[in-house]
């Protein structure tokens, strides 16, 4: 990838994010396994500097005690705070469920809104870099599944940066995801101190023949298809959720309502997915007017493997996705 | 460390205010749920009353408890208003939370209770939480994390135990032994004699006390309220004591053991302390009486607050999901 001199990617774009949500309120505080300076800012360096910035006090390098971790920022948060939890891959959500699911999403509604829970989990996740099946997992659609946390998946720096700053401000739970493979990729700079609204989906490539819904890392793979089809003739309209709930249906409907086709594309496996909610809500309000059935693209329902080649074949990747945009144009 | 006073006449008449406020409630909640007219799980804190009520006047409304389904107890020592906790318990809009919490999710910032969890464990994490913001703001508040033994034997009790004497946290982890985690005897699932044992694993101090003895719960509570506030770090209590009735209202009770229990119940530490106040002339028959005449006059009104008040209107079902209620 061609990189300028202004370029920076998620890592950088999300530190930026953090630096300036803690310089703007003393309330935002970090916490999470290695985020401090004295443990290098954190595995891949995205909380770098803040504790030095801003003190060890509000930005805490934690035991391994996810449960601990979430549960003081719901504590914290309910009194005020804005705390910034990093759950540091996505497959170690899974031992703080608890605290996320029974707690942070529901305590707004369970007190009548006496106290509500302006938390953001930051997690980073994706297959590529062999680390097999516990530390790469997409599990986005179990927490769009609970009512009362917003699920958040940018695919772009400047995009982290924009809605990691709507995050912290936002009064609900957010549940940020952070593209592991990527995240050293570069990307045009945000402009600084502007949010990206939440729940607002990112028409990011128009087209009239078609309809692609996608989000985090998948988004470029399909972008690559569209514009290779493009040359061919097929017009591929892109829309980069950037937010999965609240899901953005009319930004989805009024593009499938104009193209009459549309491809569903995610890193997450396919069955019981994202895709099928997706695809439900189209059906639901066009059936009459598509051409074509609705298609699904996601990783093959196993564990992410660890061999290269099984690894590989385990993701969506432009084959699939151009076989699947070819099947609603037959 | 101030040596230990014994609480004045005032303070001992404030705990057994509490206690006997607690247990009155809890006799009208058996009765009104016996009649047909309050439906929910019940889990009664019979026989538990002490520990909240000693506690609770070493607390301001300014500190925080989180607590859990068996709760009630606690709620009621930390002085949530009788009439929006018995409309809660109804599901009435008028109630702490509208209707929408009921007794395993009662929530009344006001009065310090933060959080209730129907979750086992739940309670202490969150605690921390409460207790780290008070410590990077500066404020003098406490947390206190109610919970019972069987809530010692899951991971967040040990995760949170570890971080908050980590970080030194203003927080006091109070335990309710009542030897049953929900139908199974302490000893059959807690592999140490006492829970307080466990908190020379997280390197802070852990006291097992007697908690239907209301002046060594003051005292253990005061001393462990101090050293949080003092920046001295959190502290685990192990309260003795027993629970009255079965796990949740209805449940039979046959796992328990009768003798046990009749052992205990005889020692109701409600009626005992009440007369040791009178014998130790901390107070006169007459000035208890009357106070718990007040009581039930409360209770009465507060029960045909509830019962008289509207459900929530199902448009509650789409509000308090997010805050923006066109998102839900």
């Amino acid at each position: 990838m061609n990189q300028t001199s202004t370029d920076i990617n998620t890592i950088q774009a999300v530190n930026l994010a953090l630096d300036d949500a803690m310089a703007a309120d003393v309330n935002v505080i970090v916490l999470g396994e290695d985020v401090g300076d004295g443990q290098e800012g954190g595995i891949v360096g995205v909380t770098r500097g803040l504790s030095t910035k801003y003190g060890d006090s509000r930005v805490r390098s934690t035991p391994i005690s996810e449960q601990a971790i979430i549960g003081a920022a719901i504590g914290a948060s309910i009194v005020g705070m804005r705390p910034v939890a990093e759950i540091m891959l996505m497959n170690f959500t899974t031992v703080a469920m608890d605290m996320i699911v029974n707690h942070a999403a529901k305590l707004r509604f369970m007190s009548g809104g006496q106290t509500h829970v302006p938390i953001v989990i930051r997690t980073m996740t994706g297959a590529g870099f062999g680390t097999g099946g516990q530390h790469a997992d997409y599990l986005e659609a179990w927490f769009a599944h609970v009512a009362g946390i917003k699920v958040v998946a940018p695919s772009t720096p400047a995009d982290a940066y924009g809605l990691m700053l709507s995050c912290i401000e936002d009064d609900d739970p957010c549940l940020f995801i952070e593209n592991l493979p990527t995240y050293w990729n570069p990307g045009t700079p945000p402009e600084r101190g502007v949010q990206i609204p939440l729940g607002k989906a990112n028409v990011v490539r128009s087209g009239t023949d078609v309809t692609v819904v996608t989000y985090s890392r998948r988004v470029h793979d399909v972008m690559a298809v569209a514009e290779r089809l493009g040359t061919a003739g097929v017009s591929v309209e892109v829309i980069d959720l950037r937010t999965v709930s609240p899901l953005d249906t009319e930004t989805i409907l009024t593009s499938v309502a104009k193209t009459g086709r549309a491809v569903v594309v995610h890193e997450a496996v396919k069955p019981f997915g994202v895709g099928a909610e997706i695809a439900s809500r189209i059906y639901e309000s066009l059936f009459r007017e598509l051409k074509a059935p609705v298609q699904r693209v996601g990783s093959r329902f196993c564990p992410v493997p660890f061999s290269k080649p099984l690894e590989d074949a385990f993701v969506p990747g432009a084959v699939e996705i151009e076989a699947a945009i070819r099947a609603t144009l037959e | 460390m101030n040596p230990y006073q014994p609480p004045s006449s005032e303070v001992l008449v404030d705990i057994y205010r509490r206690m006997v406020l607690i247990k009155q409630n809890d006799e009208r909640f058996r009765a009104v749920i016996k009649s047909g007219k309050l439906v929910m799980p019940y889990y009664s804190p019979r026989g538990q009353e002490v520990i909240p009520s000693a506690v609770s006047t070493c607390l301001t409304d300014d500190d925080y408890i989180c607590t859990i389904y068996r709760g009630v107890h606690d709620m009621i020592a930390k002085g949530v208003p009788l009439k929006e906790l018995w409309a809660e318990l109804g599901g009435r809009v008028t109630g702490t939370c509208k209707g929408k919490g009921g007794p395993m999710h009662v929530t009344h910032p006001a009065s310090g209770v933060m959080v209730t969890t129907g979750i086992v464990g739940s309670s202490m994490p969150i605690a921390n939480g409460l207790a780290l913001a008070a410590q990077i703001r500066g404020e003098p508040r406490v947390a206190i994390a109610y919970f019972g033994d069987g809530a010692a034997n899951i991971g967040a009790f040990h995760e949170s135990l570890n971080m908050a004497s980590v970080w030194k946290l203003p927080v006091v982890f109070v335990c309710q032994n009542n030897g049953y985690a929900e139908h199974t005897k302490y000893a059959y699932g807690t592999s140490v004699p006492n829970i307080a044992q466990r908190a020379v694993a997280y390197q802070m101090p852990g006291i097992t006390v007697d908690g239907n003895d209301p002046i060594a719960m003051h005292r253990v509570a005061r001393d462990a309220i101090e050293r949080a506030r003092s920046g001295g770090g959190p502290t685990l209590i192990e309260a003795n004591t027993f629970r009255f009735h079965g796990h949740v209202f209805g449940d039979p009770d046959a796992y328990m053991d009768q003798h046990e229990k009749a052992a205990w119940v005889a020692k109701d530490p409600v009626p005992l302390f009440r007369a040791w106040l009178v014998a130790a002339k901390h107070a006169t028959e007459e000035q208890l009486a009357a106070m718990e005449a007040r009581h039930t006059a409360e209770i009465d009104a507060a029960v045909e607050f509830a019962l008289s008040s509207d459900y929530p209107d199902l448009a509650e079902l789409r509000r308090d999901i997010f805050k923006d209620e066109a998102l839900a």
